[in-house]
């Protein structure tokens, strides 16, 4: 039998502490969570970073990953792309009544999964129910904790002329996953979501280099949004070159299709790194090292032209602007 | 809007197509091209096949353009 | 991806910009018809590769920058009626009406659907029993034929809840009035290389042979493009204007007489109202009366809510004719950018002022 999310499950009740018991603890299980306290407390000493984000994403389940590992990632990366080393995360769920347990199952299966190979551990949550209509299948937030080691001072404002872009591969997988469920596109290979924790990469990286200056995963909007923040936030330009940004074959032939810019497509486990120029070799070598860099690319340079524009030369020769993403291009896409 | 992509044709149900390009497949409606064969490419717009490209054509522009290139660069 | 990367070879492309500037020996003034071209012209750099002295236009070839303002305030109207589903190309979302858009009237509570074809327009009224769909049908000729055919279905498959708000326009009849209009001398146009798979190259024959202007019809990949403004070039430099068809893989001198088949099924030519122009005799599609019940200005006849209000400043229209480039409105990259758009131009996909500002070079934008 189809077990269902009733209001009952929301209410505080017996039907709600089963509810996590079986569909949450059971799979989260740690000690400050299974305390189940109304705070869970910790220690911690140094700098602390803390970051926020809600995932609405539709459809929950897409081809490389769920709304639960989604929500994971994004929340773990945020904390690794602030130089973070990410340790607690929080969970709040809410679920539209008539969700299918078993769907729901599923996505805190994901969560966990995405936690262990994250290494952080979820110590707090909440959950919600809203009637039939209200929410859609599922919304969840994560807010996340780490711990910033010292001498650390990752930001986007701290690109500088001369300093060599990096990409840790292939661009626009997750947006074109989405995309492929909502427009009857079927690949013969199949395309999948990008969605990956970054902060074990991040953190080989920060070992190999005391000079990485920024570091931003192109989320939403894509490649050519998080350059055009980098350059903005900086007052720097940068020059990237076409040839060297990795797309895969069907990723393009997808954009073409559906009138798209790889560029401006959402990125759910990529990271752009802005680094001395010395270091950038080395870099892309332990980039390419790891499962989530081995597509890595240096893609361009900071320069001290066209302050705050991102211009890019084309593969055809001739040069021009790469503009953020305006307007809305793919809805609900993370 | 003007957009039309050459997909080839992988196979036809009347006035249906699986079409695929570079590994993505769609379904095409190829009503308005009757002539279009399995293993055509015919150009995509909007849902539709337009028309059926005429690789002959095709081959033939691009060995014009090779021969442009070439003479440019003698000079 | 077969047919299009072997069109963007960077050698081949030197070799025909290299041609170009060794044939050209004066200034002369080209006019590209079609957004899509505005669009693959700036984000390949096209301008850049060919001399100065070869002037490019942008042209009326974008359906939702050549949409009157009172038909897309009707659209809005019709999105406002009760229980109605529109179904429209993502474009049309943001393009300001006189009051309103498509994309407020959304916010607002109106139930409007984004599609990429017309056949899935045709599938929300089968989804939907009992509530009028109505497409924003949009488009050129391309598109048209599209568009008769999910009538056809429709009648086929005794839908009976599908309209279509007529307002395809037509391509020769506005090369015509821009040709006859004053102000903008053209040497060559680029024509419509999609256009021209349904039309076929006879509708263009006038242009060459009463205006001495010289035609190339042009696929939408760098090389097709480059090719055309040599093959323009030469016309040209020769006096020799004719209509060529430089997109010979997708373009036959009779066109698509299958496609043109639906189309004329479904529609007449009528007048139309075209934006920054005016009304031009004979240049849209009406749906004939044969199938009226189809016809969403039949069914929901709606009036002008409140007066008809064109943006302040906006020069979309002398954009749309060619006789202003973006960068010369005063809007263009202040009040008016891609996240704040005043008129369609700065919306579409093929608008030339959001090409304009996605592509061009912040030092050159003069010279674009």
């Amino acid at each position: 039998m189809d077990e269902t999310i009733l209001l009952a499950h929301g209410s505080g009740g017996t039907l709600s502490h089963e509810l996590v018991e079986k569909e949450f603890l059971s799979f989260l299980a740690n000690p400050a969570l299974n305390k189940l306290d109304d705070s869970a407390i910790f220690e911690a000493s140094g700098r602390l970073a803390f970051t926020t984000d809600s995932y609405v994403v539709n459809p929950i389940f897409f081809p490389g990953g769920d709304i639960g590992r989604l929500a994971v990632c994004g929340t773990v990366n945020d904390l690794a792309m602030s130089g973070a080393r990410p340790l607690y995360l929080s969970l709040s769920a809410i679920i539209e009544e008539g969700l299918l347990i078993n769907e729901l199952r599923q996505v805190v299966q994901s969560v966990k999964e995405a936690a262990e190979e994250a290494d952080v551990s979820i110590i707090a949550g909440d959950t919600k129910v809203v009637g039939r209509g209200q929410a859609d299948k599922l919304f969840l937030s994560t807010s996340g904790i780490g711990m910033v080691a010292p001498g650390v001072d990752i930001s986007g404002a701290n690109a500088r002329t001369g300093d060599k872009i990096l990409l840790s591969g292939t661009v626009g997988d997750h947006g074109i996953a989405i995309m492929s469920q909502r427009e009857g596109l079927r690949f013969a290979i199949d395309l999948e979501s990008d969605c990956a924790p970054l902060n074990k990469l991040v953190s080989r990286m920060l070992e190999a280099s005391s000079r990485i200056h920024c570091l931003r995963d192109p989320t939403r909007g894509g490649l050519a949004t998080t350059l055009n923040e980098l350059a903005r936030q900086s007052m720097v330009g940068m020059v990237v070159e076409e040839a060297c940004i990795p797309v895969s074959d069907e990723v393009r032939a997808a954009c073409e299709l559906l009138g798209l810019d790889p560029l401006h497509i959402a990125n759910e486990g990529k990271l752009v790194a802005v680094v001395d120029p010395a270091d950038a070799d080395r870099l892309l070598a332990v980039m390419r090292h790891d499962h989530y860099g081995r597509d890595a690319a240096i893609i361009g340079e900071v320069t001290g032209q066209h302050l705050g524009k991102v211009v890019m030369k084309t593969s055809l020769g001739p040069s021009r602007i790469v503009d953020m993403l305006s307007g809305e291009l793919l809805p609900r896409i993370c | 809007m003007c957009l039309a992509v050459p997909v080839k044709i992988i196979s036809m149900d009347g006035d249906c197509a699986e079409t695929e390009i570079a590994g993505v497949r769609r379904r095409v409606n190829i009503a308005m091209t009757p002539e279009a064969r399995v293993g055509d490419y015919v150009l995509l717009h909007t849902g539709f096949a337009i028309a059926v490209i005429d690789e002959a054509e095709a081959e033939e522009t691009l060995g014009i353009l090779q021969e442009i290139a070439s003479l440019s660069e003698v000079h | 991806m077969k047919f299009i990367d072997e069109y963007r070879d960077s050698r081949l492309a030197r070799g025909l910009a290299n041609r170009i500037a060794q044939r050209s020996t004066r200034k002369i003034t080209l006019m590209e018809f079609c957004g899509g071209h505005t669009h693959a012209i700036l984000k390949h750099g096209i301008r850049q590769m060919v001399p100065e002295a070869v002037e490019m236009r942008s042209g009326p070839g974008c359906p939702v920058c050549v949409t009157a303002t009172a038909d897309l305030d009707k659209a809005i109207a019709l999105s406002r009626l009760p229980d109605v589903i529109i179904a429209t190309f993502g474009d049309m979302m943001r393009v300001p009406g006189s009051y309103s858009s498509l994309q407020q009237s959304k916010a607002a509570g109106a139930d409007i659907r984004v599609v990429y074809s017309t056949m899935d327009a045709l599938e929300l009224a089968k989804a939907n029993y009992g509530r009028p769909v109505i497409f924003v049908g949009i488009g050129f000729e391309t598109t048209a034929p599209t568009i008769a055919a999910a009538i056809l279905a429709a009648r086929r498959e005794g839908i009976k809840n599908f309209y279509v708000l007529s307002l395809g326009k037509l391509t020769p009849p506005v090369m015509k009035a821009l040709l006859d209009a004053d102000g903008l001398r053209l040497d060559g146009i680029v024509c419509p290389g999609h256009v021209s798979v349904i039309i076929g190259s006879r509708p263009y024959e006038f242009i060459a042979r009463d205006y001495r202007v010289a035609c190339v019809i042009s696929g939408f990949e760098p090389l097709d493009i480059l090719l055309s403004i040599d093959k323009l070039v030469e016309q040209i430099e020769h006096d020799r204007p004719a209509v060529e068809i430089a997109y010979a893989r997708g373009v036959k001198p009779a066109g698509n007489e299958k496609a043109r088949e639906i189309m004329e099924n479904v529609f007449e030519v009528a007048d139309a109202r075209w934006r920054g122009i005016g009304t031009i005799p004979a240049s849209g599609l009406k749906i004939r009366t044969e199938y009226e019940r189809f016809d969403a200005d039949k069914a929901f006849p709606v009036g002008p809510e409140q007066p008809l209000r064109e943006p302040e400043g906006c020069r979309c229209g002398d954009v749309i004719r060619g006789s202003a480039k973006p960068v010369e409105c005063n809007l263009f990259g202040k009040a008016c950018t891609p996240e704040t758009p005043v008129g369609p131009c700065m919306v579409s996909g093929e608008g030339a002022c959001a090409a304009y500002h996605q592509y061009g070079l912040p030092e050159n934008l003069q010279t674009l």
